[in-house]
């Protein structure tokens, strides 16, 4: 209808003129290549501008290969603590009414906003050896800070909303419809969460857990404060990288953050991927209702 | 089951840390790196040759009071080797890992060897640096680590204090007047001495470093020779580098020999070799002739001279203390 | 009243149960901890800590940046997504990804790679430095790590309800003679009002706290480039726990209230798009 009605009446305008929208789009890309891109590359051209020998070195270095490992150890274990609980708190809130709701949404979202300097100062004030359980803990031999717990503590708390954070709001516009049919037809609660509930939500599920994954793996600030920096054994490779840095091993620090920074493409790659099935699950739907009906 | 499969990975995490061999941890600040590489492979060979029982060392680097800060929160160091006694007072009075006394366990107040501070110029010395009274001229741009944060930052300022004091008859109010001259002269403030040359060098900034002596060797092997000079000025400060056993870790876990030797070794003649290669100033007076040329003879003064580092912490350096006001007056009048 | 209305869904005790006792113990009760801290202080020298001239002027320049980085995101992350809502131009799925740039690169990493740049020798510093522009190691570097960080929260606030709005609005408005920029002052605008707001607000939440990227590029001067999380490490390097402590309290608030600002305005939006429909 609407462009019957631009036929009728060239007055009616819904865009800008061509060189506003050229001009307009023009800005945006620049400011994009200068904030972003230009970052980006710098970090592979500083990297690589010596050549491809010093850079696969540095990456062979047992120290680097250590950090890596450790990174891959503690993102492995801090993912799955938050996946289970994301999906637990989306259920409450989403599916159920309850009061206090609403400051349980807020007290999740509180990791977001607090610094990651003060995310590592509360552990060092829980565990560290003048701490509440300081003593405890070292009477019987349990490290916490200055070892890989420490570390995947401080990971669980920097990551900890992106889940439940992604899941709320998808589980909360899905409704309860099916699943209270599947429990009508005499599923138990458990299919009916298996076989209703996780399909629907896997894309969102996948969508946080990227996202807390590539924050897991580059988290610095709460990491720096309670790793102890012990070479070979508790730096992550964003700790490597800054220690690197320091030695004026400028070419290796930027060849660990290389990694970093390639994981973060990756990262974009998959959240383009989900988001683009998430649409095609939408149509997908939309589909099926029409056919049923 | 994943929360099975993440226990058995935390505790697999923990038997790595405490199920090894004999390891000793040294906690060391971040410019002693270079050293303690040459250093550890020379102390396991020697000790698996004396006690036929092979050590793994290992290193954590960082900012001489971040590092003590860790052990005082319980990162488990055998040994710490700091560059002020004042970081390993701390870990005596804060913590209390460390017993009282720490001082006199070893030769020479447990400082096996010492540096001083010197200037660095650009190659060929534009600005005509030649000693400290350079520094405080208008226009002259001076790279220092924060003395709030770095050792080395704080020997500097004791450095600059020290040599105006003696210019002018220990005038206090002319000493901080010339010290606050080369503070606003201060264009990054770097939290550790390792970032301050990364900005001196890297990025070309500011006129001259102050820094260690024997930093000034590790910037000619990273950075080449040619492209700076190094300066000694008229007078500077002398800084042990002390070192301690952390008494309750290692009686926690039965490490005590093996720290206790770690450290003595850095007196043997092997040791005090592999400092001097590293210029760090040895106390050992045949090395110490052996390598005199790399190290010029200049008129130092001593912690000493400010009634020892724990009274010029409370003067200087504490909040609100003398370098505190001076910062203040700086940004005032920027 | 009951604490939860009736529904025939099982596994509500099991499930927030367990959420809270996980949110207790990973997020609420480290916090406690940090305010028990606190409570060992009177409340006169809790007050003189952070008020400490030195520590006022690190919320100077926290504050400050983050506002202006927010600010600016403000302005380029509206740019951003009118454009990618509304231009068609070749490799937009691309930009449109890599818009989350800053989410996905870690923070340090943005920080060595922005102080190489930038400095007075890096590639975008030495032009700058010719023209007496000084970033790297100048509250402007601050501004710009911080613009860095945050640039994606507006776009992806303002994206979608750009996404849904309908057109007919500005067919309406147009038909009866309204000019381009008067439909968008008057039409588009307050309608994405609320979700510029809330990007605004939750980049300037995140600028606050940033760490990592600030401190390779900050300079670090007292009273000019100091950040507060450097102030809190500051103070833990002094064996100031207290310290440190008290001014981390002081930032919990500040998030936790920008926090309660942000659920506020999202309620708010939510409100007023729903009435749209």
């Amino acid at each position: 209808m609407s462009t019957a009605i631009n036929n009728l009446n060239n007055k009616v305008v819904t865009t800008e003129s061509a060189w506003v929208r050229y001009l307009l789009t023009g800005l945006a890309l620049l400011l994009i290549a200068i904030l972003l891109i230009v970052p980006l590359l710098s970090v592979f051209y500083e990297a690589l501008h010596q050549g491809w020998g010093l850079y696969k070195d540095a990456l062979i270095e047992s120290d680097a290969l250590s950090a890596i490992q450790l990174t891959l150890i503690v993102a492995a274990i801090s993912l799955p603590l938050n996946l289970v609980f994301g999906v637990a708190a989306a259920w409450a809130i989403a599916k159920f009414d309850f009061k206090g709701k609403s400051i349980l949404v807020t007290l999740i979202d509180l990791p977001f906003a607090v610094s990651p300097v003060v995310a590592g100062l509360i552990y060092v004030l829980l565990f560290g050896a003048h701490g509440w359980w300081g003593a405890w803990l070292m009477d019987n031999d349990i490290k916490i800070i200055f070892a890989v717990p420490g570390i995947v503590l401080a990971t669980v708390f920097v990551t900890f909303p992106f889940v439940a954070r992604e899941l709320i709001p998808l589980m909360e516009a899905q409704g309860s419809d099916e699943e209270q049919a599947a429990l009508v037809l005499g599923a138990s609660g458990w299919q009916t969460f298996w076989h209703v509930t996780l399909p629907n939500i896997k894309w969102g599920l996948l969508y946080g857990v990227i996202l807390a994954n590539a924050r897991a793996m580059g988290e610095f600030g709460a990491v720096s404060v309670i790793s102890g920096h012990i070479r070979g054994m508790t730096n992550t490779i964003p700790l490597h990288v800054e220690i690197l840095y320091n030695e004026y091993n400028f070419v290796a620090a930027f060849a660990c953050a290389s990694i970093l920074a390639l994981l973060a493409l990756l990262t974009l790659a998959l959240k383009s991927y989900v988001e683009w099935r998430t649409e095609q699950q939408a149509i997908e739907d939309r589909k099926h209702a029409i056919e049923a009906v | 089951m994943l929360r099975k499969l993440s226990l058995a990975l935390i505790l697999s995490g923990l038997s790595a840390v405490t199920f090894a061999e004999t390891t000793l941890l040294n906690v060391s600040y971040d410019v002693m790196r270079d050293f303690y590489k040459d250093y550890n492979p020379a102390f396991a060979k020697y000790y698996d040759a004396k006690f036929s029982d092979k050590v793994t060392i290992q290193q954590s680097h960082g900012g001489s009071s971040k590092q003590a800060r860790s052990v005082i929160d319980g990162l488990e160091a055998d040994v710490v080797t700091m560059n002020m006694s004042t970081d390993i007072d701390a870990i005596v009075e804060k913590g209390k890992q460390i017993n009282a006394g720490w001082d006199k366990k070893f030769p020479n107040e447990a400082a096996p060897f010492s540096s001083l501070q010197v200037l660095i110029v650009r190659k060929g010395n534009p600005k005509g640096i030649k000693d400290w009274n350079d520094l405080a001229k208008a226009g002259v741009q001076v790279v220092v680590p924060n003395p709030k944060t770095s050792g080395n930052g704080r020997y500097t300022f004791l450095a600059a204090w020290g040599a105006a004091l003696k210019q002018n008859g220990g005038n206090e109010a002319k000493a901080r007047e010339f010290t606050q001259a080369i503070f606003a002269n201060v264009p990054v403030l770097d939290a550790g001495g390792r970032a301050a040359t990364t900005t001196f060098m890297q990025r070309q900034i500011g006129d001259v470093l102050v820094t260690f002596e024997n930093e000034a060797e590790m910037i000619a092997r990273e950075f080449g020779r040619g492209n700076f000079e190094v300066i000694y000025p008229s007078v500077s400060i002398d800084a042990d580098l002390p070192v301690a056993v952390v008494d309750k870790v290692v009686d926690k876990k039965g490490s005590r020999k093996v720290a206790t030797e770690y450290l003595n070794y850095l007196w043997s003649v092997p040791g005090q070799e592999i400092a001097a290669q590293n210029y760090l100033r040895p106390r050992n007076t045949a090395v110490a002739a052996k390598y005199a040329k790399q190290f010029p003879a200049i008129k130092l003064f001593g912690v000493a001279d400010f009634g020892g580092l724990k009274a010029a912490q409370k003067k200087f350096f504490d909040d609100g203390a003398i370098y505190d006001q001076i910062a203040a007056d700086i940004a005032k009048k920027k | 009243m009951k604490f939860k209305q009736s529904s025939v869904l099982p596994g509500f005790n099991l499930a927030l149960g367990y959420s809270l006792l996980y949110l207790s113990l990973i997020v609420l009760l480290p916090l406690t901890a940090l305010f028990a801290k606190t409570m060992g202080l009177d409340w006169a020298t809790f007050w003189a800590i952070v008020t400490e001239p030195r520590v006022v002027a690190t919320y100077k320049v926290t504050f400050g940046a983050s506002l202006i980085a927010a600010l600016i995101n403000l302005f380029v992350g509206m740019l951003i997504a009118w454009v990618l809502v509304r231009y068609p131009f070749p490799g937009k799925r691309f930009i449109d990804a890599l818009v989350d740039l800053p989410f996905a690169l870690p923070t340090a990493v943005a920080g060595i790679a922005l102080a190489t740049l930038y400095a007075p020798n890096g590639l975008m510093g030495e032009p700058l430095d010719k023209l007496g522009i000084k970033v790297a190691f100048t509250p402007l570097g601050i501004v710009l790590a911080l613009t860095f960080i945050t640039l994606p929260f507006v776009v992806r606030t303002v994206q979608p309800v750009l996404e849904d709005m309908e057109r007919e609005l500005e067919e309406a408005a147009s038909s009866l003679g309204a000019t381009r920029w008067q439909i968008f002052s008057k039409v588009i605008l307050p309608t994405i009002f609320p979700a510029l707001l809330t990007g605004f607000t939750l980049a300037f939440a995140r600028a606050i706290g940033e760490f990592g990227s600030v401190i390779f590029i900050a300079g670090n001067m007292p009273f000019k480039s100091e950040i507060t999380p450097l102030m809190i490490i500051s103070k833990l390097e002094q064996y100031d726990y207290m310290g440190a402590t008290a001014i981390a309290v002081v930032m919990l608030l500040v998030s936790f209230g920008l926090l309660l600002l942000i659920n506020g305005l999202q309620w708010w939006m939510a409100k007023r798009l729903g009435r749209r429909k």
